[in-house]
């Protein structure tokens, strides 16, 4: 379901009952993953959920546009399950599920009737909360009050952050007035807002729905709507003055003369409309502002909340020329690693201290390079005969880094797992040695970063960033080939870092004497520490492959499945994945379990018929495999000769 | 003293009339009072003599409603006037908002309300207020008596106005002025609020 343009943050008028909810929200849209999750915002209808939620999709599509977001209600959830499980491609729709970054699922308290959905919610939240995706949720009541919930689900959408929105006060519904007669281009004067906002619609609907009927009687009249006017047609209540018509008469008629008393009111009135409002407007209109600039404004909120009146121009004027200070330094800081100017504390003016010494380490260079991906460490790791060694040796580097084999190189084909063993080895280092920095990055990432210094001037500054680091990975080394300036930079780092003992890791596809295109005397330096080559793996490690891969999935399957699905020629462990894929895709949706015939239906591309081939295939040693290439294209049943013979002879 | 509560939504301003013995602060209270509607009509407290002087101080609570959103509320007080109630005139002093000084426009009443004005300087610097900061107005009250017995507005300014103070002509006892003058002390006041500070300063 697509986004509502007209809720984003910018839009959302942030009031006392929905200052955390906004806060948390908007966190979770700048580090999708990384904060709360999962989030879970709850309060009556007609608060903002909705538009809390969809404001997250769109901050988190304006940062990173490549991240995957799915915005929709638990019924359309319910709905593509239902088809899924019909089509029989519930596989399918898990997978698109998980494979989601940012899952916004709004009114989820329909869950009740719902409990096969509860399963899967369930499933789909543990899953994409496992690798770091994020799940945001909406609801009119807490988990622990939706009916007949499934306790482990209550459990796991209570895990991240529960935050609720409540109603809007008096300043926040005055706010979201003026906001949608503003968004409308109608002229309402403040009086009338203010009268509305005195009403006290029990939510946002309800206030949006009164100034929609205030608009829509001012455009058919052509005199100016009273308070009074506007409080007789959105109650009924007649107002206490005299004046019943709900608008002033075009021409108006001459007051009676006012007593002292009324007059001397009437001067009041005037002078608190011109002077308190005048101030907490301009404050609440300040922060409007800076908050519509995506500025963290809770300074000037305080000052409303507070009992006293500040000095509002100079409280103002420090604001302002905070955010001015804020917004140099992220100029300044973006001039070095566009990457860090995005950083939270260049939002906040609160944290301008915090700004000022994060701007300084970047400029410095001590902001760190790329570290290790989170997920990709030892315990994901299929060890077997084909990588044996290069495990061992990579156990060593952890266990003393700098010292045995230094540097460590990776050799092995394409999918063997050289990426995930460095990147293992740089997440055991950080575990074991915590504050240390590990550089863990693709070759092509590094020459990427050391273009863009080159082509900022700031070359001293990328070099100062990498010499600071505690350990070097790079990976797929073999893409700097005829790449000589990021070789020389490369060799001058390798230097750096052998001189002071730190560790280094590459990884390449082949081993450094038959990597082309590098100079020689890098090449010699690799292969001054220790080569390692990953080979295709064998059966053992494919069979525990599967059982891992089908382990995740959360499909049951029989020992038989396993060693049917190593048998088949793969070498790699992403051939292995592939071919779990599509032995899952053929899976009954309403089945739990994966069958050897379902397996070979999907992979062999035919039903299994009982045959002597088939009874030949069971026993063809794994040793084979190599040797026959793809079982697939093996033609296993031949036709009888004799009746094709009289068949062509008919 | 909050002058203005955000939290609880109030507006309390205390206004004090201030001025020599017999200048018709009472009376002033007195008019605002008869004006009241008496839907809004709180009690008017006077500790008065058998001869009607002030012994302690008046007080006018004004309750005017909701004024955009914020409940408002005024306290009018008197202070005694004659000499001997020091005491009582600083404690009434204290947290005012904005003071309204009743000078009797008789001439025999210059000094009287020369000497009260000084007095009035030297308790509110005794309350640690700068008086540049105090909302303050000049009443020139009994403009209804004969001519040749007061003086001119021209002349109570040239005499008893050198801060360039707001100025009314009133007749209390009748009333016009009465509320001139409330209305010129409470936008004096309010206006503070728009100066942030929180009104009064403290020295």
């Amino acid at each position: 379901m697509d986004l509502n343009p007209r809720f984003r943050f910018e839009t959302f008028v942030v009031g006392a009952g929905t200052q955390t909810a906004a806060a948390a929200a908007r966190a979770v849209a700048e580090s999708p993953g990384a904060t709360y999750n999962p989030l879970f915002i709850y309060g009556k209808s007609g608060l903002g959920k909705t538009h809390l939620l969809q404001a997250i999709g769109f901050l988190a599509l304006e940062r990173q546009p490549s991240l995957r977001t799915e915005y929709l209600t638990l019924e359309e959830l319910v709905e593509r399950y239902n088809a899924s499980v019909a089509a029989g491609q519930l596989d399918a729709f898990r997978r698109s599920a998980q494979e989601t970054d940012l899952l916004l699922l709004d009114d989820v308290q329909f869950l009740a009737e719902h409990l096969e959905m509860q399963a899967e919610l369930l499933r789909l939240a543990e899953a994409m909360q496992a690798v770091g995706r994020q799940v945001v949720l909406t609801c009119d009541r807490p988990p622990g009050e939706i009916g007949e919930l499934d306790e482990r689900l209550v459990t796991c959408l209570s895990g991240g952050l529960l935050v609720d929105v409540a109603a809007p006060d008096f300043e926040t519904r005055l706010a979201i007035l003026r906001r949608k007669a503003d968004e409308r281009g109608v002229q309402i004067p403040p009086a009338v807002l203010e009268t509305v906002a005195e009403i006290g619609a029990a939510n946002v609907r309800e206030l949006i729905g009164m100034i929609n009927r205030l608009i829509a009687y001012q455009g058919v009249s052509d005199v100016p709507i009273t308070p009074d006017g506007a409080r007789m047609l959105l109650t009924g209540e007649v107002p206490e003055a005299p004046a019943a018509a709900p608008f002033a008469p075009a021409p108006a008629p001459a007051p009676p003369p006012p007593d002292e008393f009324s007059a001397f009111l009437s001067a009041v009135s005037t002078t608190v409309a011109q002077t308190v409002e005048a101030w907490r407007s301009r404050v609440g209109e300040a922060v409007l502002r800076w908050q519509g600039e995506g500025y963290r404004t809770r300074r000037l909120e305080q000052l409303l909340l507070g009992d006293d009146i500040p000095d509002v121009t100079a409280e103002l004027a420090r604001f302002g020329a905070d955010v001015e200070e804020l917004r140099r330094l992220a100029e300044e800081v973006a001039a070095f690693d566009p990457a860090a100017a995005g950083h939270a504390c260049f939002r906040d003016p609160d944290a301008l201290e915090e700004a000022r010494s994060y701007a300084e380490r970047v400029k410095e260079g001590v902001t760190p390079p790329p570290p290790p991906s989170r997920g990709l460490d030892f315990n994901g790791y299929v060890e077997g005969a084909a990588n044996e060694g290069a495990v061992r040796a990579a156990k060593a580097v952890c266990a003393d880094p700098g010292r045995h084999f230094n540097p460590l190189f990776i050799a092995g084909p394409s999918g063997t797992g050289k990426t995930h063993l460095l990147h293992a080895v740089g997440n055991a280092l950080l575990a074991a040695r915590p504050g240390t920095t590990v550089a863990c990055l693709s070759a092509q990432v590094f020459t990427e970063e050391l273009v863009a210094a080159l082509d900022a001037g700031r070359i001293e500054w990328w070099r100062r960033r990498y010499r600071r680091a505690d350990v070097l990975l790079l990976d797929d080394i073999q893409l700097l080939a005829g790449r000589d300036r990021t070789q020389e930079e490369l060799f001058n780092l390798f230097n750096a870092f052998a001189d002071a003992g730190r560790q280094l890791g590459f990884t390449a596809d082949k081993i450094p004497a038959q990597l082309a295109g590098l100079a020689p005397r890098l090449t010699t330096r690799f292969e001054a520490g220790l080569v390692v080559e990953l080979t295709a793996p064998d059966r053992p490690m494919r069979a525990e492959m599967v059982r891992r891969l089908l382990a995740a999935r959360g499909v049951a399957a029989e020992d038989e499945v396993v060693q049917y699905l190593a048998a088949r020629p793969a070498d790699s462990a992403r051939a292995v994945q592939g071919l779990v894929n599509r032995a899952l895709s053929r899976m009954d949706p309403a089945s739990e379990a994966l069958t050897v015939e379902t397996a070979r239906l999907a992979i062999e591309g035919r039903p299994p018929r009982p045959s002597q081939a088939h009874a030949v295939s069971a026993t063809v040693p794994s040793g084979l495999d190599a040797a026959l290439g793809s079982r697939e294209k093996v033609v296993w049943d031949w036709p009888n000769v004799g009746d094709r013979l009289i068949e062509e002879l008919r | 003293m909050s002058l203005v509560n955000f939290t609880t939504r109030e507006i309390t301003c205390k206004i004090v009339y201030y001025g020599p013995g017999r200048s018709g602060k009472t009376t002033n209270l007195q008019y605002v009072y008869s004006q009241v509607p008496s839907d809004r009509k709180g009690q008017m407290v006077s500790l008065a003599t058998q001869t009607d002087r002030t012994l302690f101080f008046d007080f006018l609570p004004l309750d005017l409603g909701t004024i955009s959103g914020f409940t408002t509320k005024f306290q009018l007080y008197t202070v005694p006037g004659q000499v001997y109630y020091n005491a009582t005139r600083k404690l009434v002093l204290q947290g005012a908002d904005g003071v309204v000084f009743v000078a009797d426009s008789q001439m025999r009443q210059l000094d009287e309300n020369l000497e009260s004005l000084q007095n009035l300087h030297a308790n509110i610097l005794e309350h640690g207020v700068d008086i540049r900061t105090l909302p303050l107005v000049l009443q020139f009250n009994k403009q209804d008596l004969p001519p040749e017995l007061i003086l001119t507005p021209p002349e109570l300014d040239e005499a008893l106005n050198f801060r360039g103070l707001p100025t009314f002509a009133a007749d209390a006892l009748h009333g016009p002025g009465v509320f001139e003058t409330l209305k010129g002390i409470a936008a004096d006041v309010l206006r503070k609020l728009s100066e942030g500070g929180g009104g009064v300063r403290r020295l």
